[in-house]
């Protein structure tokens, strides 16, 4: 029997539309298994169970009375790096383990709206700082696939819950790969938007020039759905643009033929294991036989990726935590004897290992003497990193590569190395610095363990991502898959 | 030796927004601590500032009355370090790329000669909240109403060579940003401050000397004090054989003194970078034109047609469009007194003036308004009454809010004008005083002067000087 986490968010839409059953039902079916389930898997930081049912209850009349929107009734979970008002928002740090929002992020205001009710906070990175989910305050999360693994990071734990189908989609946030890469790890459907398509008002700034809000899903369908309701202009956000949203839902059949896609060539040469590599391939193979063309393509300065990306982003976040210092909100060291002291023993207490050495970098290459040669240079960099995008989108439709360099690794093993934890990113890095929008969705398994193709596409899109991605999940099922123990 | 000074000065002017500079909560002066401060200006996590572009206006039309160059694409920066009256722990700013850039503003010195003074940038900014140290006992109050509201940075070049001139500049700005009204030029309030450079050289040096920057002067009584003093120090210490320490410096009102608040090591490394949450400013020229077409006519012109039109002096030109008001209402007066440009500025200057500073009032508020004191000039103008008659009745105009000519009339003080009655008055002071005749008949023509008294006595004041003059002339002449 097709039990209710067995659907897509389409589906669920569609049966709480027909009144098949009712967002209450579905609402408290996710929230017995988030009980159930969670404990083991650590994906959530806050349940809102009691807010979820009433929301859930008002829906269903609006469901009743038959004017509900498309997503009315529907349960998700929320990254807890965008603030709801009322409900903890902790960023996974223990300098917000007190904070309850006084508003809602515009992601959330526009997902309520649209009807969308909030199961509660999904697990994280500190400050969305990792690439594993171990940097948490509240523990690591575990990957559903294996709970030895880790789920990718930082939207870990929005990866886990909707890989363990303790919710049928959650909001994530990429910075340098956030979404796609756990969405990668855990065998799921992530988008990250161009820079600039979904406000980030109300999300907790880690990089503002690279942060940008986007979904983890089953399927690119789903995504379409989720997306459509997040994206626009918002005039709280000054980097949000004002184009009109497509419908994502109306352009995913259009058929593949004559589709230019540029397989970037850095990608499958810069320490991609060789089974991983074959997973992607074959994944274009399909590709190939829906009629695309695929076309070799160089990005010279690609490989700067990731040295530039540890300039900007713990620069920027350098400047952004500094309002965490115990005065206004967060937390506060006790007893401070003077203003240095509560300073010092607040942010020492509040902020964990990888914040604590972001922010050094980031104080370092902004100060006087080296910001020329690190920010400044890392800047030009990134600019040359866009020009090469710019010039490969003029002879191809959308790029492709893989998402991460490996499967899920072990919990712990890469802990201790940052800079091996940081080139986990290699891949997807590019598409934050060019402010670009990409996808990662599940393309086969390794040993057991997800693997993800990424497709990144031109500024602003996403219908053309979501179109070849829905068309990919047509012609395989991977992104069907369920853990065994959460089906 | 003899010693130069130079002085080059950081103007903050609060714009007059309604709003704060990057969020919606109001900037009005006096409400309880932080009930003007929106989780904007608190830093909330996630907000974030959206540029309030009547700032942005404010900061054109400055630099297109100082004749500057407006960037049509500006940057804001973060200006990083830790205060608790700075919420984000950052301040946002202009650095690299400021909104105005290179202008210039003429200011008259005492001896009448026009002095060039150089305004290297103007930038935008936010201001910081306060810290409140005397009302808590070992803690410190924030009051975060300030934070966030925008302040027009102007840097002058290192162009002024006494605190006169210091002075001098600093009251042309104030007047510059009121006539533009984009600020409110509140001094006490800290609407309009500044932070001054200050080195001297051996006269005759092309090198500068050390500087040090006297924060935060509110008046400009302090900024001339602060320099003096500022001056005096660094020659003593020069002379005496030391040198002067790179440092931030506090003016103390109650001692007329400057200390030593940080020296130049101990400054914070700011770590400017663009701030990533603001867009450039990009400025079409049909926008900075649309602004210059709301320039009012700026004080410079307009002293220049009070002396061309008026031929009225520099100086007098320039106090009287040292304020929008101050011109206004004497235009008001000579509107309706053509062809007596000079006798109400006269009077303006003088009689009005000194009234307003008695009762501490701004020329808006006066108790005679220009078209009253046109009337009263006019009754100058038409020999009613004598100069000295209307300044009496300028008294009573002003403590009892008369009209010029009711005030006359209930005083009978009209000018006698009728030869025959004058010629009456002199035949009985002559009757009254022959040995004095006799003595100006002899030759004592100083006797002249004692004849005038005499009549004006007679006529309490009231006769016309000049009938009285021609009049007795003729008589004692016999």
């Amino acid at each position: 029997m097709t039990e209710l986490h067995h659907l897509t968010l389409a589906q669920l839409a569609a049966g709480l539309q027909k009144r098949q059953f009712s967002s209450v039902e579905v609402t408290r079916h996710f929230l017995d298994r988030i009980e159930r389930l969670n404990p083991a898997l650590n994906a959530m930081i806050t349940v809102s169970g009691q807010q979820a049912l009433a929301a859930a209850a008002l829906a269903d009349k609006k469901l009743d009375a038959g004017n509900a929107g498309v997503l009315t009734g529907m349960p998700i979970v929320h990254k807890d790096i965008f603030c709801t008002d009322g409900v903890l928002t902790t960023c996974g740090s223990r300098m917000l383990s007190n904070f309850v929002a006084p508003y809602d992020a515009t992601v959330v205001a526009k997902l309520s709206q649209a009807g969308v009710i909030a199961l509660g906070k999904a697990n994280m990175d500190e400050f969305a700082m990792g690439s594993s989910n171990e940097t948490s305050f509240y523990g690591p999360v575990k990957n559903p696939w294996d709970l030895a693994k880790v789920p990718g990071g930082s939207s870990g734990g929005s990866a886990a819950a909707v890989a363990a189908r303790l919710a049928p989609a959650a909001t994530g946030t990429d910075t340098g790969g956030s979404i796609r890469q756990p969405a990668a790890l855990t065998s799921l459907t992530g988008i990250k938007p161009t820079y600039g398509r979904v406000s980030r008002y109300g999300m907790i700034a880690f990089a503002s020039s690279l942060d940008q809000a986007g979904t983890l899903t089953y399927t690119a369908q789903d995504a379409a759905l989720l997306l459509h309701a997040m994206a626009g202009f918002d005039p709280r956000d000054s980097t949000s643009v004002d184009v009109p949203v497509p419908d994502y839902s109306a352009t995913l059949e259009q058929p593949l033929a004559g589709m230019k896609i540029g397989l970037l060539k850095e990608f499958f040469e810069q320490g991609l294991d060789e089974a991983n590599a074959k997973l992607v391939r074959d994944a274009l193979k399909i590709y190939e036989s829906l009629g695309a063309k695929l076309i070799d393509v160089s990005l010279p300065n690609l490989p700067l990726s990731v040295p530039t990306y540890y300039v900007v982003a713990p620069a920027e976040c350098s400047s952004n935590l500094s309002r965490f210092d115990g005065v206004r909100f967060g937390h506060r060291c006790e007893n401070p004897v003077d203003l240095m002291d509560l300073y010092k023993r607040s942010r020492g207490e509040g902020f964990g290992a990888e914040v604590k050495r972001r922010i050094m970098t980031g104080t370092y290459v902004l100060s006087a003497g080296y910001y020329d040669a690190y920010y400044l240079r890392a800047q030009k960099v990134r600019r040359l990193i866009t020009d090469d995008f710019a010039r490969a989108f003029a002879g191809v439709d959308v790029l492709m590569g893989p998402t991460s360099p490996t499967p899920a690794f072990d919990i712990g093993a890469k802990v201790d190395d940052p800079v091996t934890m940081y080139l986990n990113d290699i891949y997807t890095i590019g598409a934050n610095l060019a402010g670009l929008p990409a996808m990662s969705i599940p393309c086969g398994f390794l040993g057991g363990l997800p693997v993800g193709l990424q497709i990144i596409g031109p500024h602003f899109a996403e219908a053309k991502l979501l179109n070849v991605a829905h068309i990919f999940q047509r012609e395989t099922d991977w992104h069907e898959r369920i853990p065994e123990a959460y089906r | 030796m003899s010693w130069e000074t130079v002085i080059g000065l950081e103007i903050h002017a609060q714009l007059a927004t309604k709003t704060k500079i990057f969020s919606s909560a109001p900037t009005a002066y006096g409400a309880a601590p932080n009930a003007q401060a929106n989780l904007v200006d608190l830093a909330y996590p996630g907000v974030l500032p959206v540029l309030n572009q009547e700032a942005v206006r404010m900061a054109v039309k400055f630099g297109l009355a100082c004749g500057a160059t407006v960037s049509q694409r500006s940057i804001f920066a973060r200006k990083n370090y830790f205060y608790p009256d700075l919420p984000k722990g950052y301040q946002i700013s202009q650095y690299e790329k400021p909104i105005v850039e290179t202008g210039v503003m003429d200011i008259l010195r005492d001896d009448g000669s026009v002095k060039r003074v150089g305004i290297t940038r103007a930038h935008l900014e936010e201001d910081a909240g306060k810290s409140l140290h005397e009302e808590f006992e070992g803690l410190t109050g924030i009051d975060l109403n300030r934070a966030g509201t925008p302040l027009l940075e102007i840097v002058s070049e290192p162009d002024m060579r006494s605190a006169k001139e210091a002075v001098a500049y600093m009251k042309k700005i104030h007047t510059l940003v009121r006539y533009l009204e984009i600020c409110d030029g509140n001094m006490q309030e800290g609407s309009f401050r500044c932070d001054a450079n200050v080195s001297v050289r051996p006269a005759g040096q092309a090198k500068f000397g050390t500087r040090c920057e006297i924060k935060n002067l509110n008046s400009f009584r302090y900024i001339e004090k602060a320099i003096n003093y500022e001056v005096a120090r660094q020659i003593e210490i020069i002379e005496g054989g030391g040198k002067i320490r790179q440092e931030t410096r506090l003016f103390d009102p109650d001692k007329g003194e400057t200390r030593a608040l940080r020296s130049k090591e101990e400054a914070n490394d700011y770590r400017y970078f663009p701030d990533p949450d603001l867009l450039p400013v990009v400025l079409d020229t049909s926008f900075i034109e649309s602004v210059r077409s709301t320039l009012p006519e700026l004080p410079d012109e307009k002293a220049a047609r009070y002396m061309q039109k008026f031929g009225l002096s520099a100086y007098d030109a320039g106090v009287l469009t040292a304020s929008r008001e101050m011109g206004d209402y004497y235009e008001g007066v000579i509107a309706k007194l053509p062809g007596n440009e000079k006798l109400a500025a006269n009077w303006v200057m003088g009689e009005l003036s000194a009234a307003l500073n008695k009762d501490a009032i701004e020329v808006t508020q006066s108790r005679i308004d220009a078209t009253r004191l046109a009337g009263l000039l006019a009754r100058i103008v038409d020999a009613t009454i004598s100069g000295k008659i209307a300044k009496e009745v300028f008294e009573k105009m002003w403590t009892e809010g008369l009209d010029a000519d009711a005030v006359i009339e209930a005083t009978g003080g009209k000018q006698i004008t009728d030869s025959g009655a004058i010629e009456k008055v002199i035949d009985e002071v002559m009757a009254a005083n022959p040995k004095q005749l006799a003595d100006y008949r002899s030759g004592k023509d100083k006797l002249f002067g004692f004849f005038v008294g005499q009549v004006m006595k007679v006529t309490a004041g009231k006769a016309n000087p000049g009938q009285v003059n021609d009049l007795l002339k003729k008589k004692l002449a016999g």
